[in-house]
């Protein structure tokens, strides 16, 4: 839960009175123009910036008000997948998805592997363990990326412009991927995003952040928005058109 | 799963009834924490069956799974029945995917024939040797590029290169010469006070200065510094695709990022040099006032009758060569770079390797040369 959030860089205010909740086991996501500061609310909310004001609260405790070494507890319960995959490069993929198990869990060696493989095998890279990095496409290094940020079980996964970078079908093929970890593990998905398709195909409710507003203009289920918001601004984005003056007969 | 929630420790325990053996789990089962063993729970029992059943259980993640996945495995091995008929569909449904997705990689063979090695080593060389050569090439059309129309040349990007390896490296190099010049006169001091010359200190650490460890400790410093710093400048660069964008549209970037930094840091290098000779000759001042007692002026006059003007201009000569090497090893290796964290790393240890290599060539060619020519 975000709770009258405000942050910027600097002394330039970018979010203010940004207030909203997400249920447990919701696919939420964060949408926007480009500017708009979706990826500097999710750096907020993973721990990576801390705001001028307000709270962000997890499962009804304070995340931005924690000591240091509670806060980092609390991060054992997140995943995040980075824009960029942010895989290790000097590591295997299943060397990826088990540095965190080593460093979190009394499991085997034997164990990690074997949960690596499940991982894997749960984003359809089986068989890919051995690989590095530089050595699959960058739809596999996502997939990669979303095993290695399921490797502690998180409660929550972030998702930081899943689709960028992909093609639409392995886009398309990411979000199935969403829906089916959320079906199975029943983890909360947060995802900022632009990508209507993916808006429209898998969001079970969004807000929807505006620059010049620096703050959230709508709030509810994409369809729900498209059809029954007025804000042109929300329909302009939605409808995936330029809102043009009206012209005179 | 609340992530501070005050929870019940997972636990497991078998209980035999006729033949088969029932399993009861409950609690909260987190991977972060102990779970119970399968092994200890079964003990010595040898069912023919058993039964899993989830009683109280409060909240699990991959650690109960990782359970099953032990009890499942020991039923194999034992051939003993698994009844998981009673788990929920979500948790047999990931007892299911564990089972499968174990033993389907295949260990990708990295192992290399000797032989192939050694083909690989020596089209790698001659890769390298072609690289080397074109680079060098391009550099000297750019040059030519640049003495004929010397208006399109970055020079904005050239004076701010001159600034960070010129200006910049003076507290740094100037503090090694004057240290070099320092050490120079206490060995020289004593040897030379045995003989009673110890006036020839000055001779000593003027000549070395002038002729050797001036440039020498000039470059090795400059390749440290701003080697390392143009290789991982077009490294990251050559990452990041800026590289391409100059390609793509038609610029040289040899011309727009190799060439300034090539003409600044050669012309940075000699100016360093001198520097460092004139700190490095104060240095043996404070050691022969200090601790042979030799007035400065007689320190500063027995130097000039060793040190003469084509010393001073053979160590101009070989800093102007240790310049050209470093900016070349530079941004060579900086665009050879693999476009990754590793590959601009290794870029960069590679162009310090390089350019201390081909100065201490270098400085052996000029030795040889300079002695021919009697200079």
């Amino acid at each position: 839960m975000v709770e009258n959030l405000e942050c910027g860089y600097d002394d330039r205010v970018l979010l203010q009175h940004v207030s909203f909740a997400v249920k447990p086991g919701e696919i939420f996501f964060v949408i926007g123009g480009s500017g708009c500061g979706k990826s500097t609310l999710l750096k907020h909310m993973i721990g990576l910036h801390r705001p001028t004001a307000g709270t962000i609260r997890y499962f009804g405790e304070s995340f931005t008000d924690a000591a240091l070494g509670r806060r980092r507890e609390m991060l054992r319960t997140f995943g995040v997948l980075y824009q960029n995959s942010a895989l290790w490069s000097s590591l295997t993929l299943r060397e990826n998805i088990t540095l965190p198990l080593e460093e979190y869990t009394p499991l085997t060696k034997h164990e990690r592997n074997e949960l690596a493989a499940l991982r894997l095998a749960q984003v359809n890279l089986s068989g890919y363990e051995d690989y590095y990095p530089s050595e699959i496409s960058g739809g596999m290094k996502k997939r990669a990326a979303l095993a290695r940020a399921l490797a502690l079980d998180p409660a929550i996964v972030f998702f930081d412009e899943p689709s960028a970078g992909l093609d639409p079908v392995t886009s398309r093929k990411l979000d199935d991927l969403v829906l089916e970890i959320r079906e199975t593990l029943g983890t909360t998905m947060v995802i900022v995003s632009h990508e209507l398709d993916s808006i429209f195909s898998i969001a079970d409710r969004v807000i929807m952040l505006e620059r010049e507003a620096k703050g959230i203009i709508a709030e509810g289920n994409p369809r729900e928005l498209l059809q029954s918001n007025q804000d042109p601004r929300v329909q302009e984005f939605l409808q995936r058109r330029a809102v043009l003056p009206a012209t005179e007969a | 799963m609340p992530a501070n929630a005050d929870l019940a420790q997972a636990h497991a325990s078998a209980r035999v009834q006729g033949d088969s053996l029932l399993v009861e789990l409950g609690g909260v089962w987190k991977i972060t924490i102990d779970r119970p063993s399968w092994i200890k729970i079964v003990g010595r029992a040898e069912p023919k069956r058993v039964k899993i059943v989830l009683v109280n259980l409060e909240n699990w993640d991959s650690s109960l799974l990782l359970f099953l996945f032990e009890a499942q495995k020991w039923c194999v091995a034992a051939k003993v029945t698994l009844d998981a008929s009673e788990l929920p569909p979500k948790l047999r449904d990931l007892l299911r995917q564990i089972v499968a997705a174990q033993g389907k990689d295949e260990p990708v063979d990295r192992s290399e024939n000797p032989i192939s090695l050694i083909g690989l080593a020596v089209f790698d060389v001659w890769a390298k040797v072609k690289q080397i050569s074109n680079f060098v090439g391009e550099c000297t059309l750019a040059s030519v590029r640049l003495a004929k129309n010397p208006v399109r040349f970055r020079w904005r990007d050239c004076l701010s290169e001159m600034q960070q390896c010129g200006a910049m490296a003076l507290p740094i190099v100037g503090l090694i010469g004057f240290l070099v010049g320092l050490t120079l006169a206490y060995t020289a001091a004593v040897l030379l006070r045995e003989f009673g010359a110890d006036i020839y200190v000055a001779n000593f650490v003027g000549l070395v200065m002038v002729r050797e460890m001036g440039p020498m400790m000039t470059g090795i410093i400059l390749a440290g510094r701003t080697g390392a710093a143009f290789a991982a400048t077009l490294g990251n660069m050559k990452a990041g695709e800026e590289i391409d964008a100059f390609e793509t549209f038609g610029i040289r970037s040899i011309d727009f990022l190799v060439l300034p930094r090539l003409v600044a840091v050669t012309l940075m290098t000699p100016l360093l040099a001198l520097y460092a000779n004139m700190l490095g000759i104060v240095g043996g001042l404070f050691v022969a006032a200090g601790l042979l007692a030799i007035p400065p002026t007689a320190y500063w006059v027995q130097m000039q009758t060793s040190v003469d003007m084509s010393d001073l201009i053979s160590g101009v000569i070989k800093s102007i060569t240790f310049g050209g090497i470093i900016g070349l090893s530079g941004c060579l290796r900086g665009l050879q770079s693999e476009r990754s964290a590793i590959g601009v790393g290794r870029s960069t240890t590679s162009a310090v390797v390089t350019a201390i290599l081909l100065l201490v060539v270098a400085d052996a060619i000029y030795a040889v040369i300079f002695n021919m020519l009697g200079i």
